[in-house]
């Protein structure tokens, strides 16, 4: 005889134990501390801060170390942590000028003001597995160029926007931009909404995308004008001071996509531009999110838009992987109410069709 | 407060206030889905972060808390929900329905009648009752603007066509107050006649997709149908083989290897009182 199953609340706090347990795994290897995930795996902190949209580095260890390196999950739990905060106001846009660059690429010059910085990159590297790393051998620490912090770098957009070859960017209307974490979204979306959705958006999704159009699904023959990856300070004005100060330095990666646009009736041949913009160093990222800004102005640019990476509702309303995650993984909860339903009226439509079989036998 | 790094039931005032304004318009025009500031809750989307913000905003200390999945009380989420207010907002919770000031609930309508003075929430996956037919929002927006709800009436026509009769068994859309079509959530449409003139009031949180919307007490809620093919609920040919209610909506477990049935009622709180 069934008996309802009552002790629910005792197996799931013991699944919760188990899960602590498997976290830590076998108590003879050495527990990872939070200084080695932000230095070693500085990566996986970095998205981790970008989708979370949180810039805070030990927080985002924290998350992966108790997300078992998953960073979905990661991401989720710095999230849920940020969503708790106080705000006390809004700094001072950042100015990407000001940046002290790591690395800076441009492809669409051989040489720009401020030169060709390579930097630290998986790109020139052959990808054997590296067996000396299992060895723990430690690395000599690599030398570097004087950093000159004192000039600004100029962007290689803002050069040929002076020579009328590149649009500027498109205005604002002045307003603060609305804040996507406190406020719905509401479509047709502004574009500072349109950018911030992509910068929390799933790396992964922003990758497939912005590959579709590369493929012919939305193509908006993208150059690469300028990735730069380094520091940039952030400034806030207190009110009680009414003057700015400069409370931080964080890490930057954005990509400037120089997109060609054949002019419509109004407007002469020009390029255009998609923006990225990630925390941290993630080019992945911030080349998708830029390919993917370009694609969603196809309507702005009146041209035709009829593939998924133009269409603002489908890429806004999935792009978001907590959003994503939860929903997919909810079908795990118990549903059998819904299936009873079902199962009630695919029988009684089931014996209406064998019953009519029937019949025309007889 | 049992846990001094969060505020009073989780969300910080300010966003209660935002919430408490949203679920006021919701309430004044009902079934009219309202935009919220939806936050992120530590509990993942999709697993009630609605029903749970509805319920932060609403709940205080005098409250009694009761939260069902699937009717029952023990199911793995229902717990999950009910500890986190036990935890976060020093709140009594209860298993019994008319102990309870706020009863959240996924996919059911409590089989024991409800009274004034009670809050129903939801847990709503998708609030658009359109949206499988039309996916996109600002097309949806219109249609409701307009009260252009042709297309379900196509849509259960179709199925009527087709199968001899209206096939769909859950999320079963109403016409809240006679002005805007509505989902009830994926309740069976065996609860749908229990959201018609309710003396409770019931609220709508849907978290991921950030929309409020609420049907205040007694207020008509009506299924659409057909002259000649009206509404109609489930129904068993079994009573419950625990308390033997031919009333409640069972739920139908396979007891053995040979494929053999047993029935119960999906509310266990009903089916304990009934065998009390």
């Amino acid at each position: 005889m069934y008996v309802a199953v009552k002790g629910g609340e005792t197996a799931i706090a013991h699944s919760i134990d188990l899960l602590a347990d498997r976290r830590r795994g076998d108590r003879t290897v050495p527990e990872v501390t939070l200084q080695q995930i932000d230095q070693q795996l500085s990566l996986a902190v970095d998205r981790v801060m970008t989708e979370g949209s949180c810039y805070d580095r030990e927080l985002a260890a924290l998350a992966i170390k108790q997300a078992r390196g998953d960073l979905v999950e990661a991401i989720f739990l710095l999230r849920a942590y940020r969503t708790t905060l106080p705000r006390f106001g809004d700094t001072l846009p950042i100015d990407t000028s000001r940046m002290v660059a790591e690395r800076r690429i441009s492809s669409t010059f051989k040489d720009v003001p401020g030169g060709q910085v390579l930097g630290p990159t998986f790109d020139y590297t052959h990808r054997l597995l590296d067996f000396a790393l299992m060895a723990n051998g430690e690395t000599a620490a690599a030398p570097t160029a004087p950093v000159d912090a004192s000039r600004d770098l100029p962007r290689v957009g803002d050069i040929l926007e002076r020579e009328g070859m590149l649009e500027p960017p498109p205005a604002g209307d002045g307003a603060p931009a609305q804040d996507i974490t406190r406020q719905p979204l509401t479509l047709p979306a502004a574009r500072p909404v349109r950018l911030q959705n992509l910068t929390r958006g799933d790396e992964g999704f922003l990758l497939a995308l912005a590959y579709s159009t590369q493929r012919g699904y939305g193509n908006n023959h993208p150059f690469v004008g300028e990735i730069r990856f380094g520091a940039v300070p952030v400034s806030f004005v207190p009110e009680e001071l009414g003057f700015d100060i400069e409370i931080a330095e964080i890490e930057l990666t954005e990509c400037d996509m120089v997109n060609q646009f054949a002019g419509s009736h109004d407007i002469p041949p020009q390029f255009t531009r998609g923006y990225g913009l990630a925390f941290g160093h993630a080019e992945r990222k911030a080349m998708s999110m830029a390919l993917v800004d370009r694609a969603l102005r196809a309507q702005e640019l009146s041209e035709r838009a009829n593939s998924p990476a133009q269409d603002e509702e489908f890429v806004l309303a999935h792009s978001d992987s907590v959003e994503a995650s939860g929903f997919v993984q909810h079908l795990k909860l118990p549903h059998y109410v819904d299936f009873q339903s079902e199962l009630v009226v695919v029988r009684a439509l089931r014996a209406e069709v064998e019953a009519r079989v029937q019949q025309a036998a007889e | 407060m049992p846990d001094g790094a969060y505020n009073y039931a989780y969300l910080d005032e300010q966003t209660k206030r935002m919430i408490r304004r949203a679920i006021l318009k919701a309430v004044a025009v009902p079934g009219y889905q309202v935009p919220f500031g939806g936050r992120e809750m530590p509990l993942p989307y999709g697993w009630g972060t609605g029903g749970i913000q509805v319920t932060a905003a609403i709940i205080g200390q005098d409250d009694t808390l009761k939260v069902i999945d699937q009717g029952a009380d023990d199911t793995t989420n229902a717990v999950s929900i009910r500890r986190f207010f036990a935890r976060v907002a020093d709140v009594d919770t209860t298993t019994r329905t008319e102990e309870a000031t706020i009863i959240q609930t996924r996919h059911r309508v409590p089989e024991t009648p409800l009274q004034e003075g009670q809050i129903l929430v939801f847990q709503v996956p998708i609030p658009e009752p359109l949206r499988m037919l039309e996916p996109r929002e600002t097309e949806t927006r219109t249609l409701h603007a307009l009260s252009e709800y042709g297309v379900m009436q196509v849509s259960l026509y179709e199925s009527i066509a087709r199968h001899g009769r209206i096939a769909k068994t859950y999320n079963y859309p109403v016409l809240v107050n006679g002005r805007y079509m509505m989902s009830p959530s994926p309740i069976p449409k065996f609860d749908n006649p229990k959201l018609d003139r309710n003396p409770a009031l019931q609220l709508y949180g849907a978290g991921r997709e950030k929309r409020i919307y609420a049907v205040p007490p007694y207020t008509p809620v009506k299924s659409l149908d057909f002259d000649d093919h009206p509404f109609e609920i489930e129904t068993w040919e079994q009573c419950c083989a625990l308390c033997g209610s031919k009333a409640s909506f069972l739920d139908e477990m396979i007891v053995d290897d040979e494929g053999q049935r047993l029935f119960v009622c999906s509310d266990t709180d009903y089916c304990e009182e009934r065998r009390k």
